[in-house]
């Protein structure tokens, strides 16, 4: 059954650019790696950062201007960008960690927008105007897949390592302890461990992963802007979260799905798109508490056990 | 000051002040290697407190905690779980969406060092499955180690914590009112298993049920008001006027 599901998702995603635009299917899978990380440490170690933003947005102007100014190939450029963000991960969780709740939340908020006004400022991110001209360089130096078709594959290839990537962290044994740590804390520590340690590193790997979608949004889009780094950008992937359902590995990369897709379609509406993912976000929470997949799951379950009976 | 490796625990002068507060004042303990040791008092006396403080989850406001003779006053909570000194809690402490296995396995890798690598599949720690097994069979969980913990019954729960805590094989246990909550039925194998797990371990219990007490102990510290009212075995705090006075007439609402 889960096999099937996987080949089934394979298949679609091989084939999907020949139906769809290209650049919207980069776009969405920009943001399934961005959700996966957010989802880590909210659905696995029970932190909600508010401020998941600045992981991505700084590394999409370090992949930009390492790959303007260096000439490495692209996955250098999209590494060195996740290393940078996995770097302010590390130290961002240093301060915060020991907070929980909403004072983390609180922390983390401050620093994506301390972070928002040093890119301001910063003379390397082009201000106000953004990073513009980022190249798609060579894969590896040598592969060129400069166009859109092409380059969706690439970018399929990475969200995948970063799938099987954070696949490997919740399923190992750092991964059982952090969701000892989500459950209980003090516990986990009366048994010998240093809860915190597992938290900061858990929060370098979530800024490393949020830092490879910026990496790949910054080579998709060929530009970098500050709304990448912006607390709407933060807020959206709660949204994505919450809505594809928590806890899941699945969950969040479909809400982000749903909700790129969304956004695209309901872009012709200006402003009407916030209002309607507001909408949403608050139907959501009434009823769909485990969100689209957490529900679909339990809807499976129930339509089995009739079978059963 | 002279290292004295008689008392698996000791400790001087302990207090905990909140605010203007005293919860827990002046309290010394002597706990000899290899003994249970009863912890009792009316709710509020400061039992749990001194719990807190004797595993370093609070910091001390006065007072010196020796284990085997060393001094553990400024180590943190996790480097006292591992110098041997694990406790449980007042209030069930299973990581309730986890298997009961995996419960135990958690507390197994904190002594095998492999909790860091993210990198690693689960699978490569598998081989601590075995000694888990084991500890569950000691705590008579053995038939149900795929059931999540939160599908126990209370009763089962509580052994469930028993066994984690095993896990670290620690010198001194800490068991926090082990069998409160519990009806008559768990309670006689719970106290069983204490006695059992007791064999070359040093038990410290914070318990109300006075024949749990009697039985298990070998002394008994009586608390009141964050102070040690008397200490002494079962026969003698038990015929005490100031204890019947304070506590034993009181234990309707223990
Ligand atoms: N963190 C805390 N802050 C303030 N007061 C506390 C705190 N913890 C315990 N107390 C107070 O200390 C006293 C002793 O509590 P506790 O140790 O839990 O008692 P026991 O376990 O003997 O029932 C109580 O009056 C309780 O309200
Ligand atoms: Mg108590």
């Amino acid at each position: 059954m889960r096999w099937a599901l996987i080949l089934i998702a394979a298949v679609v995603a091989l084939a999907l650019p020949f139906f769809v635009y290209p650049v919207l299917l980069m776009s969405i899978l920009c943001f399934v790696v961005f959700a996966t990380s957010f989802n880590l440490l909210l659905g696995y170690v029970g932190l909600l950062c508010f401020g998941q933003a600045m992981f991505l947005g700084l590394s999409a102007y370090v992949t930009g201007y390492v790959l303007k100014t260096t000439g490495v190939s692209l996955e250098l450029g999209i590494l060195a960008g996740a290393l940078v963000s996995a770097v302010l991960g590390a130290f961002v969780g240093f301060v915060a960690v020991r907070r929980s709740g909403i004072q983390f939340a609180m922390i983390t908020f401050a620093f994506a927008q301390f972070v928002y006004f040093a890119l301001l400022r910063a003379e390397f991110t082009g201000g106000e105007n953004g990073m513009q001209g980022i190249p798609r360089s060579k894969l590896f130096g040598v592969i060129d897949a400069s166009d859109s078709f092409s380059f969706y594959y690439v970018i399929l290839a990475i969200t995948v390592l970063a799938i099987l990537f954070c696949y490997r962290v919740i399923h190992s044994p750092f991964g059982e302890i952090l969701r000892a740590i989500r459950d209980k804390e003090d516990r986990v520590e009366s048994l010998g461990f240093r809860p915190e340690r597992f938290k900061i590193m858990a929060m370098t790997i979530s800024a490393f992963v949020a830092g490879l979608a910026g990496g790949m949004k910054a080579t998709v889009f060929q530009f970098a802007t500050l709304t990448d780094v912006s607390w709407t950008v933060s807020g959206e992937v709660i949204l994505m979260t919450l809505l594809g359902g928590l806890g899941t590995l699945s969950g969040p990369m479909v809400g982000a799905a749903i909700v790129i897709a969304m956004n695209d379609e309901l872009a012709k509406f200006g402003e009407w798109a916030l209002i309607a993912q507001g909408v949403i976000l608050i139907l959501v929470i009434l009823f769909f508490r485990r969100g689209v997949v957490g529900e679909a799951g339990a809807l499976i379950r129930r339509l089995r056990e009739r079978k059963a009976d | 000051m002279a290292e004295n490796r008689d008392y698996a625990l000791e400790a001087r002068g302990i207090g905990k002040q909140f605010g203007a507060f005293w919860a827990v004042k002046d309290v010394d303990l002597k706990i000899p290697q290899g003994s249970i040791h009863a912890l009792i008092g009316p709710n509020g006396a400061g039992k749990t407190t001194c719990f807190n403080l004797l595993t370093k989850t609070l910091q001390p406001s006065t007072g010196q905690i020796l284990l085997n003779g060393e001094d553990i006053s400024a180590l943190r909570t996790s480097e006292v779980a591992r110098r041997g000194m694990v406790r449980s809690f007042q209030i069930s402490a299973t990581f309730t969406d986890m298997t009961v296995l995996e419960n135990v396995r958690v507390a197994l890798q904190s002594k095998h060092g492999h909790a860091y690598r993210f990198w690693s599949p689960i699978s490569s720690i598998y081989n601590l499955d075995a000694r888990a097994m084991e500890l569950l069979a000691d705590v008579g969980l053995a038939d149900v180690p795929h059931l999540k913990a939160a599908e126990l019954s209370y009763g089962r729960k509580r052994a469930l914590e028993i066994a984690t805590t095993l896990a670290l094989d620690p010198k001194v246990m800490l068991l926090d009112e082990p069998t409160a909550g519990m009806g008559h039925e768990d309670i006689e194998p719970i106290t069983q298993l204490i006695r059992k797990v007791s064999a070359g371990r040093t038990i410290v219990i914070v318990e109300h049920n006075l024949s749990v007490v009697s039985t298990l102990s070998d002394r008994i510290t009586v608390l009141q008001g964050g102070q040690v009212l008397m200490e002494g075995t079962y026969g003698e705090v038990s015929s005490d006027e100031r204890v019947i006075a304070a506590y034993m007439g009181g234990v309707e609402d223990a």
